[in-house]
């Protein structure tokens, strides 16, 4: 949890595709809790549950993965795979006490400022009703 | 091997970061971070002086690996992989922190929040190139063939300028005519040269050319791949081409703002037009000035319509090229047509460079201007069969003045086209005024965030022929100088395995798309091994080893887990 009591939520981002909508956005000057940070990769289907349970070890009360879905230059397949991990994770959340909720999903491509902001906002709100 | 010796460069970006974050405080805060050797602050990390500093460092202080937290790695990551070639150290040893776009900028409202957010981020940061490692670079072959969307002036200028290169090119144009508004244009200012003989001399010289192909009734329907290797399908008519191309300049253009009903009478009173319609009747008029039956002896020129506008309207922007168009039109009706007023009811003129001559030349004319502000716009009223304008002229102290007009000229701006269906195919960033954007306006002004994909001309913003002839030039240039190598360097972003935890169960190359995994001997066990020529990096072949053998190349366990801790401090 951050200073000011927030959530914090760790969001993977890709280097090509959903960082450039998170840059976008704060471009656009669209505001979001500024407890929120993240971690680029290249494509979001090379996200491994460790790393995402090492975050909830850590304190993060949320990960949320900006997936590139079918825009992916790495491939179609990539959609499924990001897929398979978050059904992995949500397995080994369960195992742990975690709520799969605390995990979320979404595709987005590198021109949504606005839809990422909405997802990152409304997560933020669904972790402070978990919290209280 | 851990980095025991990192630099540390934390940016202002001007006022950028520093307006918000404190950047004193961002020092304080990752001073005493585990390997942190040098720590300064810059005004401008990215410029010259600053980057020679940080050569000097490097060399002076042997650092092993340096860290920039400025702006989105996708504006200056080439810079500073530069910085580090030249003092001798691996571009890779270098790790980019974003406190601008996702610092700053995304957190205006709350600088505290951002500054404590950018600690976590420098020390994320420190944490990963505490990990990095040297690597070197793979290179792929490159398609030298460049797709022009739109031939337009600046479109057919683009595609020249990359033939006479030697890059091939297909020129795909939507409509079944070339050179877009500008072949509609009669008269053009610096040289009295036609609109529509600019544009049939640029498609002379694009049908000179063998090495470009010209599409009509064309566009793109589907597009794959990434820079260097596209695969799009265009729909010539009712045929659909595949074509291979390296890289994309879209030079779309721009549509006119067409007023609203009722504004300035627009639509309801028909002596009301636009500025293009007026430049139709200027063209297509010879001895006297006539319109709808009545000869005009007396011009109203109303500027800035739909640009600039208030919080009412979208466009906040000014347009540019409509002062000048709309002074010489009038200068245009001087030259051509006798005793006719012309009286300009503007927000302040704003012909820059040379333009400026035009004015002098309309003001010598006898042209009337009145300089009018946004609360309190022209009326345009109806008396007696009779149409006035009257306006309170910022000129003349306030005074109101009231004039009979003949025509009403609404100056109106570039607004951007709708092109969504091409923005969604080549995922081009669109801005706050809803034209196209560019990565940043001086540094990589024809660039977007999309890797191959450029832009110039007005799809991008206001400009007049001059200005997209010279961003058309530009786009050419900077792509023929990536493409023109034949080869592209990729990042060495490689998956990498470690053949002692390596069980082989093939899931991994069940998981590769691109038959980059293939099997080895290791202490007599067959294990998995990557073939670099195939590899691209994605890393999908990572997070389903079950022994977590595979590691990817800067993105490594040892540095992705580092920042998560450091971020969740």
């Amino acid at each position: 949890m951050a200073s000011n009591g927030q959530p914090k939520i760790l969001v993977f981002s890709t280097e090509k595709i959903s960082d450039p909508a998170l840059d976008l956005a704060g471009l656009l000057k669209k505001h979001y809790p500024f407890t929120i940070y993240t971690i680029s990769v290249p494509c979001s289907s090379c996200i491994k549950p460790r790393w995402i349970m090492r975050a909830f070890d850590k304190g993060f009360s949320g990960v949320f993965i900006a997936a590139d879905g079918t825009d992916c230059s790495y491939g179609e397949s990539c959609g499924e795979k990001t897929s398979q991990v978050v059904t992995t994770t949500h397995q080994l959340m369960r195992d742990k006490g975690l709520k799969p909720s605390q995990l979320k999903m979404a595709a987005i491509c590198s021109v949504c400022a606005e839809p990422v902001v909405k997802h990152l906002t409304g997560f933020m709100k669904e972790l402070e009703k978990m919290q209280s | 091997m851990t980095k025991k010796k990192i630099g540390v460069y934390v940016c202002h970006c001007g006022g950028n970061i520093s307006d918000y974050v404190d950047i004193e405080k961002v020092k304080e805060a990752v001073k005493d971070e585990a390997n942190v050797y040098l720590l300064k602050n810059t005004l401008f990390a990215c410029s010259d002086s600053s980057q020679k500093e940080m050569v000097a460092d490097i060399q002076t202080n042997e650092l092993d690996a340096i860290v920039v937290a400025s702006c989105s790695p996708k504006l200056h990551v080439p810079t500073f992989r530069g910085v580090a070639q030249r003092a001798g150290m691996n571009p890779y040893n270098y790790v980019q922190v974003n406190i601008r776009e996702q610092g700053s900028w995304a957190h205006s409202d709350n600088p505290k929040g951002a500054t404590e957010k950018a600690i976590l981020l420098v020390k994320a940061g420190i944490a990963r190139a505490a990990e990095s490692e040297a690597l070197t670079s793979s290179k792929i072959p490159a398609a030298n063939v460049v797709a022009v969307i739109g031939a337009g002036v600046g479109g057919m200028r683009s595609a020249i300028a990359l033939a006479d290169m030697g890059t091939e090119v297909y020129l795909i144009e939507k409509e079944k005519n070339v050179g877009g508004h500008v072949a509609n244009f009669g008269s053009l200012f610096t040289t009295d040269k036609m609109g529509y003989e600019l544009s049939a001399n640029l498609l002379s010289e694009v049908k000179k050319r063998e090495n470009i192909k010209l599409f009509t009734n064309a566009e793109i329907v589907e597009k794959k791949g990434s820079i260097g290797n596209f695969d799009i399908q265009v729909k010539v008519d009712n045929d659909v081409l595949p074509l291979h191309v390296g890289a994309f300049v879209v030079n779309t253009g721009f549509d006119s703002y067409q007023p609203q009903q009722g504004e300035y009478g627009f639509g309801e009173q028909t002596n009301v037009i636009t500025l293009p319609e007026f430049k139709k009747l200027i063209d297509n008029s010879s001895e006297r000035l006539i319109f709808n039956g009545k000869a005009i002896k007396k011009v109203a020129y109303i500027y800035c319509v739909g640009s600039r506008q208030n919080d009412e309207g979208d466009n906040k922007y000014c347009s540019r090229y409509c002062c000048t168009a709309a002074i010489h039109a009038s200068v245009q009706v001087n030259k051509k047509f006798k005793d006719v007023t012309n009286l300009h009811f503007n927000r302040g003129i704003r012909t820059y460079g040379k333009q400026e001559l035009l004015y002098e030349e309309s003001s010598k004319n006898g042209d009337i201007y009145l300089q009018f502000s946004l609360d309190s716009i022209p009326e345009i009223t109806q008396k007696g069969g009779k149409t006035f304008v009257k306006v309170k002229d910022i000129l003349s102290a306030g005074k109101e003045v009231e004039t009979e007009a003949d025509l009403v000229v609404l100056v109106t701006g570039m607004v951007p086209r709708e092109n969504s269906k091409l923005a969604s195919q080549l995922k081009i960033p669109v801005g706050r005024d809803n034209f196209f954007n560019e990565i940043h306006m001086k540094l990589r002004p024809v660039e977007t965030v999309i890797d191959g994909v450029l832009i110039a001309g007005t799809c991008q913003s206001p400009k007049n022929i001059l200005e997209t002839m010279n961003s058309s030039m530009a786009a050419a240039a900077k792509i023929n100088s990536v493409l023109t190598k034949g080869e592209m360097t990729l990042d060495p972003t490689l998956a990498k395995i470690n053949p002692s935890q390596c069980t082989w169960c093939g899931k991994c190359a069940e998981a590769c798309p691109f038959d980059a995994i293939i099997q080895t001997e290791f202490d007599g066990r067959i294990v998995a091994k990557i073939n670099e020529a195939n590899c691209k990096g994605c890393g999908m072949c990572t997070p389903v080893c079950p022994t977590d053998a595979i590691d990817l190349a800067g993105f490594t366990n040892a540095q992705i887990e580092g920042m998560i801790d450091a971020l969740a401090e």
